[in-house]
C-alpha cells in the first residue's frame, strides 16, 4: 500500500469535505503541520470544525484558515496570539470551544483508542464542568469529558520510512502523536522520508498504523518568542 | 519594606526539595529557578519536556525546542521528551511534585483563579487547569494587592475559578500564608512588614 504522495494537494485528495472535523498537531507554531494547511487552504473546503491547541498567528499556521473564513470552529486551549482569530470571534463569526490543555491532549488519545469518554479531576467547579455529567470516585469529583473522533488528522514530523513510521523532534512532538492516532484517516508531513530500515524500530515515536498519507517538504518553522542569553552572562 | 519580585522568586523557591520534578508557571514563577541553588530540582515544561534549560545562545535558537510560553530554551543532559498527552498524564496522574503560579484571585477555601476577566479578552486556560487539579503542591506567588490598593487574598473569589480548592500555600510581597481549615494561616511577613499590615491587606479570614 503507497503511503508517499507528492504534494500536499495530492495528499488530501479525497480526504476534505464541508463541515468536517480535522485534529491538528503543534504546540504554538512548533511542530504545525505547514503544508497540510497550506494544501486545505488550496482546497477551498470550509465551514470547518479544528481540533488544535493553538490558532496560528496573523498569517501563518491555522492563522492562514481563519483569514480565508474556513474555519467555523475552534477547540483549543490558548488562543491569544492572533488578532484576527479575536476579530472573528467576537464579532461571532467563528466559534470557540475551550478545552483545558490536557483534557484536549487526551480527549485526542482517546479517541485514537476507541475510548468515548473518561473522567477527569481537570475543570471540576469550574465554567468547563457546565453541562458535563459529574462522578465520584474514592470520594472526589470527577467531571466526563468524550473522545474526540476526527474526520481527518493533520500531523507534522521530523522523520519518516516510507510505511509511515514517525520520529518526531525535541518539542515539536507535543499535540502530533494524539492528533494523529484520533482521525479517521491521518496524513502526515515530514523533514525527510528515509529509507526503510534506517529509523531503529525501538526510536520509533508514532507506528505507521496511524498514519495513512505522507509527503516531504521544506519547512519554514517560524519561532513565536525568540528568547536567548547573551554570552558573557554564562 | 515589602519583597520584590525577585525575593518573592527566593521565598518561593525555598519551597523546593532535591529531587523534586515540578512546573513553573509564567511571571514571577519563570524567575524562581535562578533561587533553586544547589538543589536538584526538575523542570517541567508542559508541552512535552523534563529538564528544561536556560534560553539559548544568540544564534543557536532552535524552532523545534520551545518551553510553554512559547520561548526557545534548551536542553539539559538530562532532558527527555514526550507528547502532550503523556505530559498532561504525568501532571494529572500526581507525578509532578509542584507548581508555582500567579494568580489574579486566591479564597481562603483554596479556590484560584487566574485565567479569565470577564468583558476582556479571552485568551484560555491553557495548561493551569490541568496543572492545579494534578499536581502534588499549588504554590500561588503574587502581589497581595491589585493596583487599586484591592486584595487579592480573599474570601470568595469574584472571578472564574481556574480550580476549587487547589492551592495550599500564598507567597506575596507581604509574606506567606497557608489554606488552613477555616481560612489562611500566617506562616511568616516579609521583612519589616507587620502581622498587622499583612492582616490589613488581607481580605480573607486568617485564623
Amino acid at each position: 500500500m503507497k503511503k508517499v504522495y507528492g504534494s500536499a494537494s495530492e495528499a488530501l485528495d479525497g480526504l476534505l469535505f464541508d463541515g468536517m472535523l480535522i485534529a491538528a498537531g503543534g504546540f504554538g507554531l512548533c511542530g504545525i503541520p505547514e503544508l497540510l494547511i497550506d494544501g486545505i487552504v488550496e482546497s477551498g473546503v470550509k465551514d470547518l470544525t479544528v481540533a488544535s491547541n493553538n490558532a496560528g498567528v496573523d498569517g501563518f499556521g491555522l492563522g492562514k484558515l481563519l483569514d480565508t473564513r474556513q474555519i467555523r470552529k475552534m477547540m483549543s486551549s490558548y488562543v491569544g496570539e492572533n488578532a484576527e482569530f479575536m476579530r472573528q470571534y467576537l464579532s461571532g463569526e467563528l466559534e470557540l470551544e475551550f478545552n483545558p490543555q490536557g483534557t484536549l491532549a487526551e480527549r485526542m488519545r482517546a479517541g485514537g483508542c476507541g475510548i468515548p469518554g473518561f473522567y477527569t479531576k481537570t475543570g471540576v467547579g469550574t465554567v468547563i464542568a457546565e453541562g458535563k455529567e459529574v462522578k465520584s470516585f474514592r470520594g472526589e469529583d470527577y467531571i466526563l469529558e468524550e473522545g474526540i473522533f476526527a474526520d481527518l488528522s493533520i500531523v507534522k514530523a521530523w522523520k519518516a520510512d516510507e510505511t509511515g513510521n514517525l520520529v518526531f523532534r525535541k518539542t515539536a512532538r507535543n499535540f502530533n502523536p494524539p492528533a494523529a492516532m484520533c482521525g479517521k484517516v491521518c496524513v502526515a508531513e515530514v523533514e525527510e522520508i528515509v529509507p526503510l530500515g534506517s529509523l531503529d524500530p525501538d526510536k520509533i515515536h508514532l507506528p505507521g498504523i496511524y498514519v495513512h498519507r505522507l509527503i516531504q517538504g521544506e519547512h519554514e518553522k517560524r519561532i513565536e518568542q525568540r528568547t536567548v542569553r547573551k554570552r558573557e552572562e554564562a | 519594606m515589602p519583597w520584590d519580585r525577585n525575593q518573592m522568586a527566593a521565598r518561593a523557591a525555598e519551597e523546593l526539595e532535591d529531587g523534586m520534578y515540578v512546573n513553573l508557571g509564567i511571571g514571577i514563577p519563570t524567575l524562581v529557578a535562578n533561587y533553586v541553588g544547589d538543589k536538584d530540582i526538575t523542570l517541567q515544561s508542559e508541552n512535552g519536556m523534563l529538564g528544561m534549560g536556560p534560553f539559548p545562545f544568540e544564534g543557536e535558537e532552535d524552532p523545534d525546542l520551545i518551553n510553554a510560553g512559547k520561548q526557545t530554551i534548551t536542553e539539559l543532559r538530562r532532558t527527555s521528551y514526550f507528547d502532550s498527552a503523556t505530559s498532561f498524564g504525568m501532571i494529572r496522574g500526581g507525578k509532578i511534585a509542584a507548581a508555582i503560579l500567579g494568580a489574579m484571585e486566591v479564597a481562603e477555601n483554596g479556590d484560584l483563579a487566574n485565567w479569565m476577566i470577564p468583558g476582556k479578552l479571552v485568551k484560555g486556560m491553557g495548561g493551569a487547569m490541568d496543572l492545579v487539579a494534578g499536581v502534588g503542591r499549588v504554590v500561588v506567588v503574587m502581589d497581595h494587592t491589585n493596583k487599586h490598593g484591592d486584595s487579592k487574598v480573599l474570601r470568595e473569589c469574584t472571578l472564574p475559578l481556574t480550580g476549587k480548592g487547589v492551592v495550599d500555600r500564598i507567597i506575596t510581597n507581604l509574606g506567606v500564608l497557608d489554606v488552613v481549615e477555616g481560612g489562611l494561616k500566617i506562616v511568616e511577613t516579609a521583612d519589616g512588614v507587620t502581622e498587622e499590615e499583612l492582616r490589613a491587606a488581607t481580605e480573607a479570614t486568617i485564623v
